[in-house]
């Protein structure tokens, strides 16, 4: 029997998951790396194993799914086509003549080295939320409504008594109803978009029933744990002294401004806020993949342009769990026959490339009607940090760009240090680029995460040495 | 637990919780949860003081993106309290600035 080809996939959420099954079915040896102590990334979160779940599936929507996974899964690694590699956080995927070698940090305090040689890589990095900021924003209490949903799926935790979930985007939904059926007294779900711009956008919605459906169950939801609902609102203020103790919100005029005089304040310790997804893609850019805005670029077999590299899910645009498996599926089947020297047939997943096609258009139809308020350039006062790593303020960014002609988020970097801390620009980026007002564009960083120097010193020495 | 908490809400049956100290103060934790999870359901929304305007941060992202959780760990400063698991005896203290001036 001839070796298996090895394909590296880089995250074991929903794309990263559906990949490694279907390629590991498809004749390839498939090593999976992820940061987690377990499977399922963001979206299937697992409590942690010592937590004894019995019915984690309360937490989550389409369980079965997940157990459909992760019994594949399972069953490939214990058949030896697939190693799944935990608490491993991936800082670098670097292209040699041959092969790829991924550099990944493990240990109690990630600073010892792994490297995994693999003859293709797949990336499937998910994406982190965007958060714009707002007076208060950076008080203990406020966290990002994925954070909220994190500790309550992780760790079956839940982040105070009494919150507010604000922002814009699907994800408001099911962090409310989660909490609130979690025992957090969620006061009031506080979403900037417009209703009407549903109406507008009907005939994409209805060509997802289940996702209309599973938004009226949402509404069922909240309407029972007594969710107040405000749309077309915003949050203008977070309020406290050591710690969150309210926020203002505001009604929002057609036009995105507050309306004068509509300020209320809601009494909370807990802030859950978020307005939408951004992919990570700095291994793509490190491997030197074509981006497209701020995702990576891929083709119909979900090949980003680097040969022997493929991405799929959030860092090809960001369009929730059901896009990420079926790019996933298609991705994991391309490389299988691409690396066993197949010509890939794509009717072997007609099914996934028609539900990729209408998901994409689903989520595109989403982009449109969940938007952040026009005027949120307008909540940062100048005393509003914006560089929560730096403590930069909304003044001083704008000092650099009116008073110092910085009219990009790098030259605004240079100025003030927006963007130079521990987060690498991922947090104030947005910002910084609307205050700017410029595009935000990719970042363009060396490594994934931060590095020891040690380890960045020694890494491919081993094979380097081997070349000699 | 009360009928609507989490652990409820998915059928948790813990395995027996253990004491951890934030800065000698005994906090009890339940096997499995983070560092930031254990703080949070203790009441502790902020375990940091930044290097600057000396303000408290706690938990952010939750997700091991922002570095606005760090924490000391066993003597061990930025330590990201979202990730970070606990275990029996850890000591976890709040952290002044860069972590390194104590």
């Amino acid at each position: 029997m001839t070796e298996r080809p090895h394909l590296a996939v880089i995250g074991a959420g929903p794309a990263g998951l559906a990949a490694t099954v279907a390629a590991a079915a498809h004749g390839v040896r498939v090593t999976l790396l992820d940061s987690a102590a377990r499977a399922g990334g963001q979206f299937y979160r697992q409590p942690a194993a010592e937590l004894n779940a019995r019915r984690p599936q309360a937490l989550h929507h389409q369980w079965r799914t997940w157990e459909r996974l992760r019994d594949s899964l399972a069953r490939h690694v214990d058949a030896g086509h697939a190693t799944h590699l935990t608490d491993h956080h991936v800082w670098f995927v670097e292209r040699r003549s041959d092969h790829f070698t991924v550099h990944a940090l493990v240990g109690p305090a990630q600073e010892d080295p792994v490297e995994v040689r693999a003859d293709a890589v797949l990336l499937a990095t998910g994406g982190y939320e965007k958060v714009l900021p707002f007076p208060g924003w950076t008080l203990p209490g406020v966290l990002t409504v994925g954070g909220a949903q994190a500790m309550l799926k992780g760790s079956l935790a839940v982040s105070g008594r009494t919150a507010v979930v604000a922002g814009t985007g699907p994800l408001l939904l099911p962090v409310s109803t989660g909490l609130a059926a979690a025992g957090v007294d969620v006061v009031a779900l506080v979403e900037s978009a417009d209703p009407k711009a549903f109406l507008r956008r009907t005939r994409a919605f209805a060509a997802q029933p289940g996702k209309v459906a599973e938004g009226a169950q949402y509404a069922a939801q909240l309407l029972r744990h007594r969710v107040k609902l405000l749309t077309r609102h915003t949050v203008v203020e977070a309020h406290g002294d050591k710690r969150l103790e309210a926020v203002t919100v505001a009604a929002l005029h057609t036009d995105g401004r507050v309306r004068p005089g509509t300020e209320r304040r809601l009494a909370c310790d807990t802030l859950a806020v978020g307005h939408g997804m951004l992919p990570h893609t700095d291994l793509a850019e490190t491997l030197g993949c074509r981006l497209e805005g701020l995702h990576v670029h891929v083709d119909d077999e979900q090949r980003t342009d680097v040969p022997g590299v493929w991405a799929a899910g959030e860092t090809t645009g960001i369009g929730g769990a059901d896009l990420a498996l079926a790019e996933g599926h298609i991705a994991g089947r391309s490389v299988a026959a691409r690396l066993t020297g197949a010509v890939p047939d794509p009717r072997g997943w007609a099914t996934a490339a028609k539900s990729r096609t209408r998901l994409r258009e689903f989520s595109a139809a989403l982009d449109s009607v969940y938007v952040p308020p026009a005027c949120w350039t307008d909540l940062i006062t100048d005393d509003t940090v914006v560089c929560r790593c730096e403590e930069v303020t909304g003044g001083a960014i704008r000092k650099a760009v009116t008073g110092l002609g910085a009219g990009d988020v790098r030259t605004v970097k240079l100025l003030t240090r927006a963007g130079m801390g521990w987060c690498q620009g991922r947090m104030c980026g947005p910002a910084v680029a609307g205050l700017a007002g410029c595009e935000l564009t990719p970042s363009r960083r060396p490594f994934a995460r931060p590095v020891p120097l040690g380890v960045l010193a020694r890494a491919g020495e081993a094979e380097d040495d081997e070349h000699r | 637990m009360s009928p609507g908490s989490p652990q409820n809400l998915a059928d948790a049956h813990p395995e027996p919780a253990f004491t951890v100290t934030l800065d000698g103060r005994e906090i009890v934790a339940v096997p499995g949860q983070t560092v930031a999870a254990a703080l949070w359901s203790a009441g502790v929304t902020s375990w940091r003081t930044t290097r600057v305007g000396a303000t408290p941060r706690g938990v952010f992202c939750g997700i091991g993106v922002c570095y606005d959780c760090l924490v000391t760990v066993n003597d061990r400063p930025n330590q990201r309290a979202c990730l970070v698991p606990l275990h029996p005896g850890d000591a976890i203290r709040t952290q002044e600035g860069t972590g390194h001036d104590d």
